[in-house]
């Protein structure tokens, strides 16, 4: 027997995805719609009565007159016209039983389509709490189509929509005209069918909402729950991070112990262990960032994050919702640009993805470290500042102000077309451990299926760049320099000399393509420091200060401002936008930012007679 | 008056929600989102910086609007 297919539709904040994860736990498939960066998210389930259903859960809309990409796909999936989706044999209307004004109006969209469909009356706990009292078999009697109660965040919640999937399917509703006045047969239905037990109170979300959007106590909280995210991604992972380190790399020192010295072992420690490392070692800063993306955006406080920030971003061209990518790319890029999935505006959502790269993310800071350390005079400025830390914060606010030029420059290609915030600001709930869990095993598999194939499949190929061929016996020097690695690093000086780099930091840069931070131990690798030591940067640094000009480690630390080169960023960009296209117009910006601030640098440096080692 | 003048607090009907172009889809969108003439609206709270944008309560809905948004929504003067 084929499978039903079923599609679930709704008002976003409907409860719509707490009622598919309860309806098919773990069995869930996300991708993209071909050709668009809209989620695309299927279940399977087995009814009671043992009906095999496939069950689409819809992106969330407004209106089935589409105003974005998510809306469009939801419209035409919804009418049966979408290419390469089968028509939904019955549609599933979810509604807000606490905000049957607005959602019933999205329902009448639905049944002027003329399918079959169910309601939803969801959050049917909220309501009674609230003393609402819906005549349910009044308000199907109207609509002409079943009316189930659910409450998607208890166990139990979706009984009676199980019982309905069982039945025989409803007839299809006889067609409305669309050109009439939704709002008002809403009114009437709601007069009709809708009544409350006891008078209305003041709702808890004005309460809240009093302290929560106030303009300075708002922020307060706002700031204080920001820079615990910060702290939790930045610090708290940290710890974890360095144990999958270390357990990596004591597997590594294993199978050294087992297998002879040659390229297998080499290509299994150096190659195959390392590169997963490099995967693995991303999921504590991303599942840390996303237990409390999924905590704020469930509990209905990110989209009051978005509204006090809005005029904040709007510097850049951006709304609120871009604020907590952005933050998060400080610690890494790769969650950054994950956490752009809470942007709904598509163009917004873009450009975030676009300058993500540009906040300084927490592995440019060993090599920062390393140059400010050899380079920068560790000396007062005026009396009360640090020279070395006011470079690391120039460093700092230079990927920021680029960063808002960048995406200004995006913007002004656009014209003059409005772009409105018009954003819900949904009731509070407290968040359904659930929902959180499944979010983040959704989260932590796409990342390492997706991203870490890719990942770990350059970092094979970086090595194998920096291995071979191998040297000629009896050859002095490290043996980089023999390999495919070091003649790209020497042909690369053709077009690096021009911004002061040498034939060294050529080198290092095409290992450091794996991870930034990979350049500070491939430059100790061509310097020959070895770079297995701990103390590895303390040891290059002094050779650095002798054999590199000012201007040299100048330039370095402009380039690393803009650092093209993290193949991780450019593997999830891969992944959330769904375009190569997308990819190289950001490696390419990005490089030729570098390239102009290094370029600018260096010979300002060299003017001012930083141009000596 | 429009909603984008309303002071927080006091309580408001909607008169109309006027298009600024001819199929403006921004008044469109409101007008699908509740803000339809002879609804109660109330500002509940105005944005940090410049007081933009504001914070609006339509039936048991909340929603942030840009002024520039909120400049499209005429408010019923008899009844404010």
């Amino acid at each position: 027997m084929t499978a039903l297919n079923v599609a679930l539709v709704g008002n976003p904040n409907c409860g719509k995805t707490a009622l598919f994860n309860l309806l098919t736990g773990s069995r869930q498939k996300v991708a993209n719609y071909a050709g668009v960066t809209v989620e695309r998210k299927e279940g399977r389930l087995i009814t009671p009565g043992g009906r095999s259903v496939r069950l689409l859960d819809l992106p969330g809309a407004y209106s089935l007159v589409a105003t974005s990409p998510d809306e469009v796909v939801t419209r035409d999936i919804c009418a049966g016209r979408y290419k390469g989706e089968p028509p939904p044999e019955l549609l599933v209307c979810v509604t807000d039983a606490t905000n049957l004004r607005l959602h019933l109006r999205f329902v009448l969209e639905v049944l002027a389509l003329g399918r079959p469909t169910v309601m939803v009356l969801n959050m049917m706990d909220a309501a009674r709490a609230r003393g609402l009292v819906i005549d349910v078999e009044r308000l199907s009697e109207a609509l002409g189509i079943p009316v189930v109660e659910a409450v998607a965040v208890q166990r139990t919640g979706a009984q009676a929509l199980l019982s309905q999937l069982d039945a025989a399917l409803p007839p299809a509703p006889h067609r409305r005209t669309v050109d009439r006045d939704f709002h008002a047969d809403v009114r009437i239905l709601l007069r009709d069918c809708v009544s409350r037990s006891s008078p209305q109170t003041e709702q808890l979300e004005d309460r809240l909402d009093r302290w929560v959007l106030h303009p300075v106590l708002g922020l307060v909280i706002l700031f204080t729950l920001l820079f615990l995210m910060f702290q939790a991604v930045f610090s708290w992972a940290q710890p974890v991070m360095d144990l999958i380190d270390a357990g990596f790399a004591s597997l590594g020192h294993a199978i050294q112990m087992v297998l002879p010295a040659g390229p297998l072992r080499s290509l299994l420690v150096d190659g195959i262990i390392a590169g997963a490392g490099s995967v693995v070692v991303f999921l504590p800063q991303i599942l840390i960032l996303f237990l409390w993306i999924l905590t704020l955006e469930e509990s209905g406080y990110l989209p009051r994050a978005a509204f006090l920030l809005d005029r904040f971003m709007a510097v850049a061209g951006l709304s609120g919702r871009s604020f907590i990518p952005l933050l998060s790319s400080f610690a890494c890029a790769v969650p950054g640009i994950m956490a752009t999935r809470t942007i709904q505006h598509p163009r917004d959502r873009l450009v975030t993805i676009l300058i993500a790269p540009l906040m300084t993310c927490s592995a440019r800071l060993p090599v920062y470290t390393l140059l400010i350390g050899a380079f920068i005079p560790n000396r007062n400025v005026a009396g009360i500042f640090n020279l070395q830390g006011l470079v690391l914060f120039a460093l700092y606010l230079s990927g920021i102000l680029s960063a808002v030029i960048v995406a200004r420059v995006l913007r002004s290609r656009e014209g003059r077309q409005e772009h409105p915030l018009l954003m819900e600001l949904p009731a509070y709930r407290i968040p359904g451990l659930r929902n959180l869990a499944l979010g983040l095993w959704q989260r932590a598999r796409i990342f390492l299926s997706r991203v870490g194939t890719i990942i770990l499949s350059l970092s094979v190929l970086l090595w194998a760049l920096s291995s071979f061929p191998r040297p000629p016996a009896g050859a002095s020097g490290p043996a980089i320099e023999w390999s495919i690695a070091g003649w790209l690093g020497h042909a690369m000086l053709y077009v690096m000399a021009p911004i002061g780099f040498t034939w060294q930091i050529c080198v290092g840069l095409v290992p450091g393509l794996a991870a930034r931070e990979v350049a500070v131990s491939a430059l100790a690798t061509v310097y020959a420091v070895g770079s297995d030591e701990a103390d590895t940067a303390s040891r290059l640094a002094p050779l650095l200060h002798a054999q590199w000009s000012v201007a040299t480690a100048l330039s370095l630390l402009a380039w690393y401002v803009f650092a093209p080169q993290c193949v991780s960023t450019l593997a999830t960009i891969r992944r959330e936008t769904g375009s190569w296209r997308i990819v190289a117009v950001t490696a390419t910006y990005l490089f030729g930012l570098a390239y102009g601030a290094s370029f600018v640098t260096y010979h300002i440096a060299v003017m001012l007679g930083g141009g000596l080692a | 008056m429009r909603l984008s003048e309303l002071e927080p607090g006091i309580p408001a009907t909607i008169d109309q929600v006027e298009d600024r172009e001819d199929l403006d889809p921004v008044a469109d969108r409101l007008r699908a989102l509740g803000f339809v003439p002879g609804e109660p609206v109330q500002v509940v709270a105005v944005g940090p910086l410049g007081g933009d944008p504001i914070a609006v309560r339509i039936g048991f809905t909340r929603f942030a609007l840009r002024r520039a948004e909120a400049n499209r929504i005429v408010l019923d003067d008899r009844r404010t």
